[in-house]
């Protein structure tokens, strides 16, 4: 030893980096990742890897050549980017639409404000609904699920959109619509019934939610109070007029919901650092959400509501904080 | 049932006891020793040997410099060589007392024999006043003169004295040593506190990652209450292990249920809060008439082959207990004085242990490596580890913009520097090197504040 280091305290380092974090939210995707390449076979695969390499891709090719800085794609963040966004695609998206949702995701939503944790709007969202308005008949084809590799895709609806393109007949009612399709809630919870990939299994996005909290990346409390708020509001509707909302667990189950609150919703850079905060901000989304479904013209209003309640995080951060010590 | 803890942050570093089983030793006598003569929060104590004087071990050789001071014994037997500034472990010169060791003959008074005395003395004055003549200082850290302490403010009640037995830093386990092999003598200076405060309860308070010290524990004071009823009213506590426990505020939280205000002092909600090392001390100065020359060091690291827990006399240069223990080992990077947590970096190896010298930890550079800084994720992690609920990565904000106003509206005066922040920041960023700054510059400027308001105050009066 002939140099002595020194420097303040502390001086050790806990293991866990943005790196590790990163990495474990990409592992708690996979079970999710696996049910739509089974259920969706070699047309899915091709959605997440032009999604993956593309925003893997952009933001190398922006941090070396547009910013000449170091690379920061080591960090696992535009993986996760890649990822979710492909979860959030039809499998049916032609690869071009899927790069332009990439380079839309990185390019502008997270590389113009400045990179990661400088973004106000999850990247992947961004990427999701600029496709969603400006490619509508891409983004709104659903097949209904044929097994791995299977050929003989048949097209069809969401639960969502049934519901929303049935009720707009006269006389119409919920009941009626749900028996005509024969959707089911177990085939909800298990297999998908038609949506974006990501959204085939509920169990399979409950899986990867349980290992990130088991892994301490992220706090239950903001997809609680989502899903909380969402059943809650949808319940007291639908004990108001069953006949034109749809139950409590039917909004739980469809569209893409349980992956918005477990995945989304949750991402650190564009949620409430205090979990006060982040209890508000799922109230805001669940309500958003079940107003859309119910009222709006789209049949699905998970994006947008995360969306809306990304632009509220900085005020939810001036105005809840974390409990001092020995303060009031 | 859920094991008690405190309740606003904390972190769980990996325990890193690995010197829990060495048996505490007392360290050779060195050929020198170098006292300091600030040992202790406040004033330095004032030297009253001169150069060339004879002195034996425990003998007074400074006396208080103000109220807020402590008497300095002589640690040793053998000639003052001089009286003047060394450099500390940090490289500032430190007004020190050098004597040269001859043999080791100690003081009359006091007792060497190492048989328990149990009965507590009567008077708690007396009892304070041999705890000040004995220079017990806490050896928690905070070096704070022990019978200031014990002698609280009118008006100010001490409801509940809780021993700190945590020793929540990483590594360090000679308060466990302590705890195993001298409980006997922290139980009688426990009661020996609880007298001189005159207070019915006291809690021993240890983490759950010893329990073989909790045992001990349980058993001495079960031992001694059915001998004396100055034991009763004497607890143990298991507490989770979390670090950092052992901090003051955390500690009368996880016991007490109580938190200290900002500003204020513990015996504001009833606590006063001794360190094991201390209760033995204060046994030590009270029933054995010993002051404080020596203290338990550990000394560790997994770099470092020889792991022990030392009993060194206050003054002896670091480098020797090293030596005595075979050498600085070749992949050392750092040397920390202290635990990994809260422990001072050492700069200078020949520097002399003081009363607070607790630990002296060997870092390997990849164990105590920074990681290069990146942008803040918002993960929130920093503030959900600050265990006095600050939020770091605002305060580093605020620090970098130069906002003293915000950083004082959001508390960074309340910061105690425990390091929990950088610890767990995933993306590395020095968040406790910036807010340490900051800290420091808005304390300055309420300190300037309280003085001007005291001015105008007394200046008021006068006009009138």
């Amino acid at each position: 030893m002939d140099k002595i280091l020194v420097s303040p305290n502390p001086h050790l380092h806990s293991k866990t980096t943005t790196k590790v974090l990163m990495r474990d939210v990409v592992i708690a995707m996979l079970p999710a990742v696996a049910v739509s390449v089974v259920f969706y076979g070699w047309k899915e695969l091709l959605v997440l890897a032009v999604s993956v390499l593309s925003c893997v891709l952009i933001e190398y090719l922006i941090t070396r050549f547009c910013l000449r800085k170091a690379s920061t794609t080591g960090d696992w963040s535009a993986v996760v980017t890649g990822v979710l966004l492909a979860l959030n695609l039809p499998p049916t998206t032609p690869w071009w639409v899927v790069f332009i949702g990439a380079l839309v995701a990185i390019g502008v939503a997270k590389m113009t404000f400045g990179g990661l944790g400088q973004n106000v709007f999850n990247p992947a969202l961004v990427g999701r609904v600029f496709l969603l308005i400006s490619f509508p008949t891409y983004m709104t084809h659903w097949e209904i699920p044929q097994g791995l590799f299977g050929v003989d895709a048949i097209s069809g609806a969401t639960p969502l959109g049934a519901i929303k393109e049935g009720l707009m007949q006269p006389g119409a009612t919920v009941q009626g619509i749900m028996a005509d399709h024969g959707y089911s809630y177990s085939q909800m919870l298990f297999a998908n019934i038609g949506g974006s990939a990501g959204e085939a299994c509920a169990v399979a996005i409950l899986l990867g939610f349980i290992y990130l909290l088991v892994r301490k990346v992220i706090k239950p409390w903001t997809t609680l109070s989502i899903l909380g708020t969402v059943a809650l509001v949808s319940c007291v509707f639908w004990l108001a007029d069953p006949s034109r909302f749809t139950d409590p667990l039917f909004n739980l189950l469809t569209g893409g919901l349980l992956l918005g609150a477990c995945f989304m919703a949750t991402d650190y850079v564009t949620s409430p650092m205090t979990v006060k905060g982040g209890v508000i901000y799922g109230v805001g989304i669940g309500f958003i959400t079940l107003m859309i479904r119910y009222f709006g013209s789209y049949p699905e209003g998970v994006s947008f509501a995360i969306l809306i309640m990304n632009s509220t995080v900085p005020l939810l951060n001036n105005w809840f904080h974390q409990k001092k010590y020995g303060r009031a | 049932m859920a094991r008690r803890t405190f309740s606003i942050g904390g972190v769980h570093p990996a325990d890193s006891k690995i010197s829990r089983d060495c048996k505490l030793e007392y360290l050779p006598l060195p050929p020198t020793v170098y006292i300091a003569l600030s040992q202790h929060i406040g004033a330095p104590a004032k030297p009253v040997v001169a150069v060339g004087d004879k002195v034996k071990a425990g003998q007074v050789i400074a006396e208080p410099g103000a109220f807020m001071s402590a008497y300095i014994h002589s640690s040793v037997s053998g000639t003052v060589k001089s009286i003047g500034p060394r450099k500390d472990l940090s490289g500032n010169n430190q007004m020190v007392v050098e004597i040269a060791v001859e043999g080791d003959e100690w003081v009359e008074e006091v007792d060497r024999d190492d048989n328990l005395v149990t009965e507590i003395p009567q008077d708690p004055k007396a009892i304070i006043e041999k705890i000040k003549l004995g220079g017990v200082v806490g050896l928690g850290g905070a070096t704070f003169p022990t019978h200031v302490k014990l002698s609280p403010p009118p008006g100010k009640k001490c409801e509940m004295l809780i021993i700190n037995g945590c020793e929540c830093e990483p590594y360090l386990t000679s308060d466990f040593r302590t705890l195993l092999e001298k409980g006997e003598q922290v139980v009688v200076g426990t009661a020996l506190i609880k007298k001189a405060l005159g207070v019915d309860k006291a809690t021993i308070a240890i983490e759950d990652n010893k329990p073989e010290a909790i045992e001990n524990i349980t058993r001495v004071v079960a031992a001694l209450r059915s001998k004396s009823p100055e034991y009763s009213g004497i607890e143990v506590m298991s507490l989770m292990k979390k670090y950092p426990e052992g901090g003051e505020k955390q500690l009368i939280d996880a016991v007490m249920h109580r938190q200290v205000k900002s500003g204020g002092l513990p015996i504001d909600v009833g606590a006063v809060v001794d360190n094991v090392c201390t209760a033995l001390a204060v046994y030590e100065a009270v029933q054995k008439n010993k002051p404080l020359v020596d203290n338990s060091v550990t000394v560790t690291g997994e770099c470092f082959p020889k792991q022990a827990n030392l009993i060194v006399r206050v003054g002896t240069p670091l480098r020797f207990i090293i030596d005595y223990l075979g050498g600085v080992p070749e992949d050392a990077a750092k040397i920390v004085s202290g635990g990994p947590m809260m422990g001072k970096a050492i700069a200078n190896l020949d520097a002399a242990s003081m009363k607070g010298t607790g630990g002296l930890l060997f870092l390997t550079r990849e164990q105590t490596k920074r990681m290069p800084e990146s942008g803040c994720i918002r993960c929130g992690k920093c503030a959900d580890a600050c265990p006095m609920g600050l939020e770091p990565f605002l305060l580093n904000r605020l620090a970098k913009a130069g906002d003293t106003d915000a950083l004082e509206a959001n508390a960074v005066q309340d910061c105690i520097m425990c390091g929990c922040c950088l610890y767990s920041c995933p993306a590395g960023i020095p968040l406790l090197d910036v807010i340490s700054q900051a800290r420091g510059q808005v304390m300055g400027i309420m300190r300037a504040r309280a003085a001007a308001a005291k001015a105008a105050a007394e200046a008021k009066p006068k006009t009138e």
